[in-house]
Formats: C-alpha cells, structure tokens, sequence
C-alpha cells in the first residue's frame, strides 16, 4: 500500500461520498413512498424540510466527486517517479487491474453527478417539485456506482506496490500493440482530424438550434455524446503528437505534464464540462410540457446550450491552436 | 375577494398521544381593502390561523386561496416567495434584531429580493420619513422606545410594499394612547389601499371604529362574525 | 443573474455584521480553525521542502556507485578494481571514494568525514561545514583535534568553512586531504571506500550496470534513479504517517466544529427565526450560512496556510525539528528553499476545509428549517 496525503485524501473522500450517498439513499427510499406534495401532513412537512438537507448534502458529495477525479489524474501523474516503467499515470494506472475501471468509474460519475444537479436545479423551480421522483430514483441507480468506485479505489491504492514494475503509454498507446487503445492510436491523424472537425460543426450546429428553439435538447444531448468520443480519439490518435512533436507518441496523459505547459488540462477540463452540459440539455428538455417547469426549462435550457456550445468551442479552439503551433510536420503521414 | 379559506384544520402532533387541533375547520372570506379582526380567548387559534393565511405554515388540511391562487398546497420554498411580496408582518414582540441599526432592521425583508442598493435605500428612507424615525435612522434598535420600535416594526412590513398586513397582538406592549395612535396609523395604510387583518383581545382595538369587521374564535371554531 | 449576485451579497454582508456581533465564538473557531491548518501545512511544506532538498542535491551525484558485498556486508573496495572495469563505453569518468563518520565524543555527534582532491587541501588542513564549526566553536584558522585509529591524537587546521547552500548535508560535512583520511582511520593505500561512475546518457546506465555485476561479481551497483526513487517513496510515505498522525486532531476539530455550529444560543435561534418570518427562506439562511463557512474556512486556509510558509521555510520549522530529522544534532538551523506544490495544496485543502463543511452541514440545516411562526409564539 501506497501512503501518502493525496491517497489519503482520494480514500477518505471517497468513503465520505459513499457515506453521503447512502444517507441521501434511505431517505430517497421514503420520498420514494411517501411524497404527497398535497397533503399538508407533518410527515410531508417534514419530507419538505429534509430535502434541503438532501440536496444540500448531494450537491458537496458530487462537488466533492468532482474534485476527486482531477485529484486522482493528478496524483497518478504525481506517483508515475516511484514506479519502475512508469512515465506518466498509464503506467500508474497500469500498476494493477483496478486502475483503469476507477477512473472510468469516476469519469461516468462526473456525467451522472452533472445530470442529477441539473434536474435539481430544475425541480427547486417547480412549485410542486414536479421532478421530486424521478431525481431520487435516478440516484438511487448513481449508489451502486459510488459503492463500486469506493471499492475499487481503495483496491487500486492498496494493491499498489512500490516495487511493482509497469508497463506505459508508449506500449499501451501504440498501433503495434493490441486491444482499442491500439487501434484507437493506429487510426489516421488525417481521418481523426476530419472527424473532429466534422463532429465539431454538427455539435456546434445542433446546439445553437437547441439554444435558438428552446426545445429538443435530445439533440444536443446525441451530438455532445458523439463529439466527446471522437475528441478523446482525436487527441490519442493526432492532437497529442502534436503537442509531443514526435510522430509515435499517443499518449491521452503525458499532455497533463508540466512539460507541455499542462495544455492537457486547457484541453479535457472544457470537453469534459461541455459534454455534461450537453447531456444535461437532453435531460432538461422534455420536462417543458410540465406546467410549473415550462417557464424554467424555456430559461435554462438555452443558458445550458450556448454554455456547452462555449466549453465546446474553448476546447476546438485550443486543440486547433496546439496543432497550429507545433513544429510536428507529418508531410508523409499526411496526405 | 381576497382571501378564501375552506373547510381549514391544522393539527399539531398528528398521529401522536398529544394529538392537538387548534384549527377545527374554517370556511370564510377576507375581502380587500378593509381592516379585520380576529378576537377570542388565549389558546383559540388565532395566531395558528394567520400564520396559515400569512404563508407562514401549512394546514393539515382544507384550502386557502390567495386571489386565484391555491396556496395550501405549496412547498415551503413557494410559500416564502407568495409571502415576501403579499404579505407584511407586525409581531405582538416586535422582534427587531438587536445589534443591527434601526435601517439595518427595516431592509432585512428586502434582502432574498436582491434589489439595487440604492433603490432599496430610498425605499426605507421614505418609509422612515413616513413615520417619523430619520433621525434614529442609524441607531441601534435598543436604543428605541416601544412606541418608536412599534414604528420600524411597520416600516420593516412595508418595505416590500405588501398588499396585505398581518399583525398579531400588535398592542400588547402598548399603552393605551400609543395604541389609539397605532389604529389610526392602521386605518392610514387602509385608505392607501392596503388589506390589514388584526388579532387581538384589546378593546380599543375590536371596538375601535376603524375595524371593519370583528370575527370571533373560539378553540379552533368561528363562533361569530361571517362577513 | 445580477439578482443573484446581488443577493449574495447581501448574504455576505448580512453574515460579516453577524460574526462581527458574535467576536467571540467566530474568534474562537477561527484560531482553532487555523491551528490545524498550521500544523498539517507545517508537515506537507517541510517534508516536501525536505524532499526537493535531498532531489536538488542528489542532482549532481555521479550516476553509479560501485559498492562491494563481502558476505552480505559492504566492505571497502581494492584500488585495481579502477583497472578491472577497464574502459566501459558510456562511462565519462571513474574514481575512488574515501569517506566515512566520525563520532565526537565532544560534542556527542557524528561527522561526516570525506577525503577530498579538488581542495588541494595539504595533509594537517580542513574544511568544515557550518554546523560543525557552530557546535565547535571553530572558525578559519583555529585547529580541530581528532583522534586516530591508534588513539593519537591529530590536529588540523581549519583553512574554509563550507557555505550554507546546500545545508542538508554539508552542515556535518568534514573534507580532508586523502592521505590525512588514510593516516586517521588507518586504511591502506590500495582501498577505498566505493568507485563512483558517471554516465552522461541516462539510456545506458542500466546497460553499464549489468556489465558492472558482470566484470565485478561482488560488486553492488548503485543507480541514482534508484535512490531517488527511494526517496521519494520514503518521503510520501513519512508525510503519509504523519498525516495519519494527525488525522486525530482533524477529527478533534470536526467535533468543534460540529458542536460550535449547532450549538446556537436563544438570541441566534430567534434571530434566524425573524429572519425566516420577514421572508427568508430555508435555502436563503443556508446559504448565508454557507458564505460563513467560506469566510471562515477561507481566512482559516489563509492565515494558516502563511503562517506555515513562515515557519518552514524562515524560522526552519522550529516547533516539530526534534520529531521530524532526527539524524544528527548538527542540523539546527539550516535554511530549506522555499517551494509550494499544487497536489499538496488540493491535498490539505481536502483535509479541512472539507471535513469542516460537512461538520456544519447537518448544524446548519437544523438552523435553517427553524419554524418562521416561532416568533409569533
Ligand atoms: N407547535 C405547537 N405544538 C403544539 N401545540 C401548539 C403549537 N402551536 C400552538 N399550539 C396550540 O394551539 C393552540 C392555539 O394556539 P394559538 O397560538 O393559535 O392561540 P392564540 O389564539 O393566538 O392565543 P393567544 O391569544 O394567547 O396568543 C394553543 O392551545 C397552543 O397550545
Ligand atoms: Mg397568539
């Protein structure tokens, strides 16, 4: 096991959360089979009450989430010079099989979290909570993923051994090797850039008609989802060989580094907003045929889109300027 | 019509030994622009009653409608934004907050509404030259006589420029002559156009002829007084 | 959105005038607020400071030491050896090591004893570190006695005393003329204590290393790499300890926090009470309240936060010396460089302002859902 202050931190926090989380549950449960937003029962009145303490609650355990994943990304980096073979967080990530789910762990978390507030936020609005069921039964699916991102941090810190020797991203992230981060690695810098451009416009399009019309969020939500899945490509297979201006090199984590000026932070932390952004426009949207939201959704949601749209536009923007001014030419990868 | 109330219980301790119904079922009417009062013995429920009408609590059950408005049924959080701009609230203690400048205490009601500095100044400044108080404008409210602290209590209900004014016992810390002059002030704020409802089991203010209308509770029930 | 901002402000204005009413407790929660932040910024800055000290000095080690294992135990290496490694592609440069400690039974400390041949130092003259010359008395000039290996008595002379920059080691650190080294601790002429090998391409010394063991195969070669790597993991893990350690009071402070936060006399309960009859609203007190906590928390970090700085990096962490080095008396005042990290700022911040939050939390919210009818009773 692995004992230093950001672990600690990263476990308890997490233990914290889950905490948080299982409280939020049971009364999630009694809101579940007791909400009467009619009856001005005591048992409502104080059902009423205790969602302030809830929400309050839920929103610094997903706040609190947050924060850990960039903490985790940043400790792997920080860890990567006491490991054998390591180089960047791959091969931290790579020390043992928990690694890698962790953080896909926490990424789906971060996308869940960013949904549930939204609807939170909406259904405060509502003068009969309208959404009151549907956000407590929607966490109540979240727990079981806090529970397992729990677990297997705590796997991944505890089976982490100083003297373990890793394997990084130059054999992870190469098209030699095998599995989807190779071929991911292996596409065409010429095809990924295409794509990313393309998606890019589409998501820029969707999103300045969902923000014009005030509807059909759904759309955002599709085309937010495909732009982040070819952005993260783009980067593996194309942007990051930029930034390392070596033509083999397609590591998603060295751009992190200190070294690249922490470009990779100006590139994920943007996509990564927008694309919850996104998501949550489709979650926002169909809620306008409810009477005590229609007014609401027809405010928040174009804030939402033209915020996504910007984050989306931040993070085309700074890829587009790493590529401009690297001095990689790939005169024969190219055309 | 202004206010409208059906068939309105409120119990306390429900489902508990101590079960107690302080309201019993109450239909009637408060209708605008006039001065009400609320009289019965101690314990008849008038304080619970306009705390439900002043969005301030939740009957058990019934309905109570403010212009078309059913406000019975909101949560809390809606409740509290109904009542900030309809209602305006004068206690039996006039509840000032020590330590904070006459001012200070009139604009706190004005706060949640996040208005422009400047203009929620003039808006107490108006008030306090309204009823007489500039020059203890930045004292301390402890500082303050009953009188002139009954007088920023009113300034603190008006600032939001509510419609309706609630006052609970309003002269219990009054001498009878601070009282009469707190019934004429009332009747002023009624001919500008403000709906008042009164409790009380002072005689200068139900006999008072500035009342248009006396309503009689007793545990719970109205035994007189339908409008 | 303005709304909003203004309304916050209000909030905040509203709370700065109620912790100004209430000086006492807020002072109160304040300095022990700030205490704990102190004491755990103390740790993180020192032992990271101590850790970029022991990394930046390491920078200019050679690249491999060559140690030789004679049953298990390190033992001094033969003079030939030099000529048994030969000429290793890669290697710019090879030569002997003599050093060692020397106890002083005087002063009840160790020195750290080298034999130098950049000094040009003649056989009767020496340089000391600071510390040495700070517990002893010397000064250039004045003569520092030893005692050999047959108990005579030897005298040298001090001709320089080392500066303070990289203090960590040169603070005990004695140079002498190798033959004076040789004469001292009676070694003979064809033995030295370790060969050290420097490498300028970092690619090769892995490769240089396994022909090493190869040529010599009692020979133990060590990697720079290695030590730092070593390094490092002993200082998280130290800090880690440490932590752990103070986790206790952490948890102290959250009951403080917790019990200062709900434990509300009449006149706050009644003042939140009017609040929420004029027309505030639950969330509306949470959130003032919330802004306490930010002001609270913010100065606490603040205050603490600085207040460590000053204590590791210009009074030399004074208060937790004894308990954190522990290797040598010599090493009371030297002077760490200054440098703060990221990683280590989330970390702490992890560590109190967000145990603080949700101690206050559940007090909060119990405050907030006071009835609004309450003051009409
Ligand atoms: N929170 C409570 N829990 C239990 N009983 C309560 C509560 N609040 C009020 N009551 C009861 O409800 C009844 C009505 O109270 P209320 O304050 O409305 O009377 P009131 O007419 O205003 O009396 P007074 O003239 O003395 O002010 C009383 O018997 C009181 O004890
Ligand atoms: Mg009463």
């Amino acid at each position: 096991m692995m004992l230093n202050p950001a672990i600690l931190a990263l476990l308890m926090v997490s233990i914290l959360v889950s905490t948080m989380l299982l409280v939020a549950a049971t009364f999630a449960f009694r809101i579940l089979r007791h909400w009467d937003i009619q009856s001005g029962s005591e048992l409502q009145l104080r059902l009423e009450r205790r969602t302030y303490l809830v929400s309050t609650l839920l929103v610094w355990a997903f706040l609190f989430e947050f924060l850990s994943l960039l903490l985790f990304i940043y400790n792997a980096e920080a860890l990567s010079g006491q490991f054998v073979g390591a180089m960047c967080a791959t091969g931290v990530l790579n020390l043992n099989p928990w690694g890698w789910p962790t953080l896909f762990l926490k990424i789906t978390l971060f996308f869940v979290a960013a949904i549930w507030l939204l609807l939170n936020y909406l259904d405060n609005r509502g003068y009969d909570y309208p959404l009151i069921r549907f956000k407590y039964a929607l966490l109540l699916m979240a727990l079981p993923l806090v529970g397992a991102e729990t677990i297997l941090q705590w796997l991944h810190f505890t089976e982490m051994e100083p003297n373990l020797i890793t394997s990084c991203c130059g054999t992870l992230f190469s098209a030699d090797a095998q599995g989807v981060s190779a071929e991911v690695s292996g596409i065409a810098p010429a095809n990924s850039i295409l794509a990313l451009a393309i998606s890019g416009i589409v998501v820029i399009a969707a999103g300045v008609w969902v923000a014009l019309r005030g509807q059909s969020g759904w759309l955002l939500s599709i085309t937010g989802a495909a732009a982040f899945v070819i952005a993260l490509v783009a980067i593996i297979s194309s942007i990051s060989l930029y930034i390392y201006e070596h033509p083999h090199h397609h590591c998603p984590f060295c751009i992190l580094k200190q070294g690249h000026g922490y470009v990779g932070y100006f590139l994920y932390i943007p996509l990564f907003l927008a694309t919850a952004l996104s998501l949550g426009a489709g979650f926002v949207s169909p809620w306008r045929r409810i009477t005590s939201l229609s007014q609401t959704v027809a405010d928040v949601l174009p804030v939402i889109s033209w915020l996504a749209l910007f984050f989306f536009l931040q993070f085309y923007l700074t890829s587009a300027w790493s590529i401009w001014s690297s001095r990689l030419t790939m005169m024969e990868v190219w055309w | 019509m202004l206010i409208e109330l059906t068939d309105v219980r409120k119990a306390f301790n429900q489902g508990k030994p101590n079960e107690f119904w302080a309201i019993q079922g109450i239909t009637t009417q408060f209708e605008v622009n006039r001065i009400s009062c609320l009289k019965g013995a101690s314990g008849s429920g008038k304080t619970t009653l306009m705390s439900m009408i002043g969005c301030l609590s939740r009957p058990t059950s019934g309905r109570i409608r403010l212009q078309d408005r059913t406000i019975s049924s909101l949560p809390e959080r809606f409740l509290t934004q109904v009542r900030r701009h309809t209602f305006g609230f004068i206690f039996q203690r006039f509840n000032l907050i020590p330590g904070l400048s006459v001012v200070e205490n009139i604009m706190l009601p004005a706060y949640p509404l996040g208005l422009k500095a400047s203009s929620l100044r003039s808006r107490a400044e108006r008030l306090l030259e309204q009823f007489l108080l500039v020059d203890k404008a930045s004292n301390p409210v402890e500082w303050l006589s009953g009188g002139e602290a009954q007088r920023v209590a009113i300034c603190r209900a008006l600032i939001n420029d509510p419609q309706i004014l609630i006052a609970d016992e309003p002269t219990a810390n009054l001498d009878s002559r601070l009282s009469r002059e707190f019934m004429v002030l009332l009747d002023q704020l009624s001919k500008a156009g403000k709906t008042v409802l009164i409790s009380s089991h002072d005689p200068v203010v139900f006999d008072s002829p500035v009342v248009d209308r006396v309503v009689e509770l007793e545990d719970g029930l109205m035994v007189s007084g339908e409008g | 959105m303005i709304t909003l901002l203004r309304k916050q402000r209000y909030f905040i204005d509203y709370t700065l005038g109620t912790m100004m009413r209430h000086k006492g407790k807020s002072l109160g929660l304040l300095s022990v607020y700030t205490m704990i932040i102190f004491m755990l910024a103390s740790v993180m800055l020192f032992s990271h400071a101590m850790r970029s000290e022991a990394v930046a000095l390491l920078a200019d080690s050679p690249e491999i030491v060559v140690q030789r294992i004679q049953a298990g135990r390190s033992v001094m290496v033969p003079a030939d050896y030099l000529q048994r490694i030969g000429k290793l592609r890669g290697v710019t440069e090879k030569r002997g090591r003599l050093w060692g400690y020397y106890y002083d039974p005087a002063v009840k400390a160790n020195y750290t004893v080298m034999a130098s041949e950049q000094d040009q130092l003649t056989i009767n003259d020496i340089v000391i570190g600071e510390g040495i010359g700070r517990t002893r008395g010397l000064s250039v000039g004045d003569y520092l006695t030893l005692r050999s290996h047959e108990g005579k008595a030897f005298s040298f002379r001090v001709s320089r005393l080392l500066e303070s920059e990289s203090e960590l080691i040169s603070s005990d650190l004695l140079l002498m003329n190798p033959q004076g080294y040789r004469q001292l601790f009676g070694i003979d002429e064809s033995l030295y204590t370790d060969l050290v090998l420097s490498v300028r391409n970092p690619r090769e010394i892995q490769k240089i290393a396994e022909k090493l063991t190869r040529l010599l195969p009692d020979s133990r070669p060590i990697l720079r790499s290695e030590i730092l790597r070593t390094y490092e993991s002993l200082f998280s893990w130290r800090q880690g300890v440490m932590l752990i350690l103070l986790l206790g009071s952490v948890l102290a402070f959250v009951i403080f926090a917790w019990d200062k936060a709900s434990g509300l006399s009449a006149e706050e309960r009644k003042e939140i009470g009017i609040l929420k009859a004029v027309g505030w609203e639950t969330g509306e007190v949470m959130r003032m309240k919330f802004w306490e906590g930010v002001i609270i928390s913010l100065m606490a970090f603040l205050i603490g936060y600085l207040a460590a700085y000053l204590h590791v990096f210009y009074t030399s962490a004074g208060l937790f010396e004894p308990v954190l080095k522990g290797w040598s008396v010599l090493y009371p005042s030297f002077q760490l460089t200054p440098s703060v990290d990221g990683l280590q700022l989330a970390t702490l911040f992890f560590f109190t302002v967000l145990p603080y939050t949700l101690a206050t939390i559940v007090p909060v919210w119990r405050t907030s859902i006071t009835d609004p009818d309450l003051v009409m009773r």
